[in-house]
């Protein structure tokens, strides 16, 4: 039997496995720590920031730190919780998000993020970047006004012989995710479907099914997100 | 010394624009202009977008009826998905339709209770302090009651097919994305008093008796009022019955001769084209065959009943009887009985609710078809302020790249213009003094097309009346507001 690990989340006694991140042992001791580039099954990026908790004092991933014995950690003090917010709000204000007729509302991470966290609207001015939508898939639909760039679809969509249909293109702020033309000419609609529901935004779409779940059936119409994991309910301020 | 009059913003109407109107040196009026002050740009912005998107993404142009544009796009798209408004399944056109009536008669509800019956109530120069919906509500509470229940009652016929009350998600191109459930049904058919489909049936019955009443008390203002001959057109089932979701285009003259015979509305723009003026965001359609001076046309519930041939509901068919035999059969052209036609047809929504309801195809069924994709659709739909043209065409890739909406209220341009013009002339002429009750005079025959002037969602709050007279030189001689 693996070494147990005990530490505290705000406070309350939790227990890891040795070598289990923050996150997932939050997770199982149903404790929600909200995430956007995190999808279980895939190696940890770190790189949305979102899930920062402060351990012993200073700021770490959740996803990507493991739990060591007697760990302190805060995840609903008041300034994660902004951290965690301005974080959003610029998600929000550097991409164009236009959730009344984005077909993934209601199904959105980053959407139900910021209802989880209260934000009516963000505190920076939005910056309306000019971005285009790249439709010549067959398949899928990539709406790079929507995009995160949280690399989800780059880890998670392969062909059969393990290589990602999709890859970052360019660098720097005008990096964007690109499809592959010749991996993706044989995408399957099961292939599209999980692509699409891999992406925390609406920023891949599988063409010509749009809307089909009602409102009042989509993933987060009846409770926010986390709830599925959460008993100590997070703070929202 | 010439004047320039100007009424702004128009009050009581969903939207913004103004009015201005101008007098020559023996305060005869010139020219009067209803302008339309705000520029939305749909039909550019949403190039680029893919196509199953336009029925969410379009009716985000109104807040009040934006099931219309919602079903009108969704129309458009069944043609491109190759299923056609002719081949949708049962269970989906019946919920299209169960969410349109819906939206039929909570709207007609809002614009009778909220915005006009203080016109009818305490008279066109009533004091404005007294001349709005609150003071309805304080003198006449059981009528203001039930229009609030009235139009809660449409709402909810929305929420329960479209997901939302505004804004909803329901139709998709080839179908629906739900049926009803039983629970729903029952709450229409057999609810808690009075929120029920026979209690709107008989609320509906009573307006109609309410403004029958008041037509007799004054029949010089309803009968003359913003008077004028105009040709009407319209949607209508192919048998000529009033149908407000689908059918084909008629239009008739003054006289009631046909001058558009039921064609398929794929085809409108061999019919139909819009002209653009200088000093309005709002084009003017005209029909090609009678050119943009003699081709122009009103649309909307008087419209809709000098059109069809009968109304397929026993109680508003009665009424339409009434109302038809008051002109001997032939087209009605004033203005004020656009407010009658209006209440049958809130009538007839709540009688095809209840139809609807006890409909089995509402409650299960196939949802969504699909067909062989084309590049190009047309979709029209009545809107409660009248005929509603979407046309979409996509590229290969599945994106909208052109979009041409014809709305209710442009339609209505030309005879709202007209309205104005007439009411300024003889409310105005040879007056010394301009008085608030003359200028709301020119908003009530404005508010009898219940105009939807960029559609509402930008119209917030409390919109104040001003009216700034000019001299000949441009000079500001007088400024009336009121709060």
């Amino acid at each position: 039997m693996s070494k147990v690990l005990n530490f505290t989340i705000d406070g309350v006694i939790c227990m890891a496995e040795k070598g289990q991140t923050i996150l997932n042992a939050a997770t199982a001791n149903k404790i929600y720590i909200p995430t956007l580039c995190n999808l279980p099954g895939l190696k940890p990026r770190g790189s949305c920031r979102v899930c920062n908790v402060k351990v012993n004092g200073k700021f770490l991933t959740a996803c990507t730190t493991p739990v060591a014995e007697g760990m302190e950690i805060e995840n609903n003090s008041e300034d994660i919780i902004d951290i965690r917010k301005s974080i959003i709000e610029l998600l929000l204000v550097e991409g164009n998000h236009y959730c009344p007729y984005c077909e993934k509302s209601g199904n959105c991470d980053l959407q139900a993020i910021a209802y989880k966290y209260n934000i009516p609207a963000p505190r920076f001015p939005y910056q309306f970047p000019d971005r285009d939508i790249e439709a010549t898939n067959g398949k899928l639909l990539k709406d790079h006004n929507r995009c995160i760039l949280c690399k989800r679809c780059i880890r998670g969509i392969k062909d059969e012989d393990g290589k990602s249909i999709f890859a970052f293109k360019r660098r720097g702020h005008k990096v964007i995710i690109n499809i592959d033309t010749r991996l993706s000419a044989n995408m399957t609609d099961e292939m599209a479907q999980e692509a699409m529901d891999i992406c925390p935004v609406g920023a891949i779409i599988k063409k010509e099914i749009g809307f089909k779940v009602p409102i009042g059936e989509r993933k987060y119409d009846k409770e926010p997100i986390g709830s599925d994991i959460e008993e100590i309910k997070a703070t929202t301020i | 010394m010439g004047q320039k009059l100007t009424i702004e913003p128009v009050t009581r109407v969903e939207g913004h624009g103004k009015v201005t109107i101008h007098l020559d040196d023996e305060n005869q009026v010139v020219q009067t202009r209803l302008h339309i002050v705000e520029f939305r740009g749909f039909e550019r912005f949403i190039q680029g977008r893919p196509y199953w998107e336009a029925p969410v993404l379009v009716q985000r142009l109104c807040g009040i009826c934006p099931v219309s544009h919602h079903l009108a796009a969704a129309k458009a798209l069944d043609v491109i998905v190759g299923v056609g408004p002719d081949n949708i399944s049962p269970t989906a056109e019946k919920m299209r339709r169960l969410m349109h009536y819906g939206q039929f008669f909570q709207s007609h509800s809002l614009h009778f209770f909220h915005l006009v019956s203080p016109d009818l109530l305490f008279g066109i120069d009533a004091d404005p302090a007294k001349r709005n919906v609150i003071e309805v509500a304080r003198e006449f509470k059981d009528l203001a009651v039930q229009g609030v229940m009235m139009r809660k009652f449409g709402q909810e016929i929305i929420e329960a097919t479209a997901g939302k009350k505004i804004h909803g998600t329901g139709a998709i191109p080839g179908g629906i994305n739900k049926s009803l459930s039983i629970e729903e049904k029952m709450k229409f058919l057999i609810g808690k008093d009075p929120l029920n489909v026979d209690q709107m049936i008989t609320w509906a019955q009573g307006a109609l008796d309410l403004f029958k009443d008041y037509h007799k008390k004054n029949k010089n203002l309803i009968d003359n009022f913003a008077k004028f001959p105009s040709s009407h057109l319209s949607l209508v089932r192919k048998d000529g019955a009033l149908d407000i979701y689908h059918g084909v285009i008629r239009a008739v003259d003054t006289e009631g001769n046909k001058i558009l015979h039921d064609i398929d509305y794929q085809d409108y723009l061999d019919y139909i084209a819009e002209e653009v003026k200088s000093w309005s965001y709002m084009k003017f359609p005209y029909l090609r065959s009678l050119g943009n001076k003699e081709g122009w046309y009103t649309v909307g519930p008087l419209a809709r009943l000098n059109t069809c041939d009968f109304i397929p509901t026993p109680l508003a068919q009665k009424e339409f009887e009434i109302f038809r035999a008051y002109t001997n059969g032939k087209p009605n052209n004033m203005s004020m009985h656009m407010h009658w036609a209006r209440l049958i047809e809130t009538l007839h929504a709540a009688e095809m609710i209840k139809e609807l309801l006890d409909d089995p195809d509402i409650l299960e069924g196939e949802l969504v078809r699909k067909g062989n994709k084309t590049i190009e659709g047309v979709g029209l739909i009545e809107a409660p302020r009248g005929t509603l043209f979407h046309h979409y065409r996509i590229n290969k890739d599945d994106q909208i790249e052109m979009a041409n909406l014809i709305v209710s209220t442009t339609n209505n341009n030309t005879p709202m213009n007209r309205a104005v013009e007439l009411v300024a002339k003889s409310y105005m002429n040879g007056q010394e003094k301009i008085t608030e009750g003359m200028l709301n005079a020119v908003e009530t025959a404005i508010r009898a097309y219940d105009p939807c002037l960029s559609c509402a969602t930008h119209a917030l709050g409390k919109m104040p009346l001003e009216i700034t007279l000019y001299n000949s030189n441009d000079e500001v001689i007088d400024i009336k507001r009121s709060e």
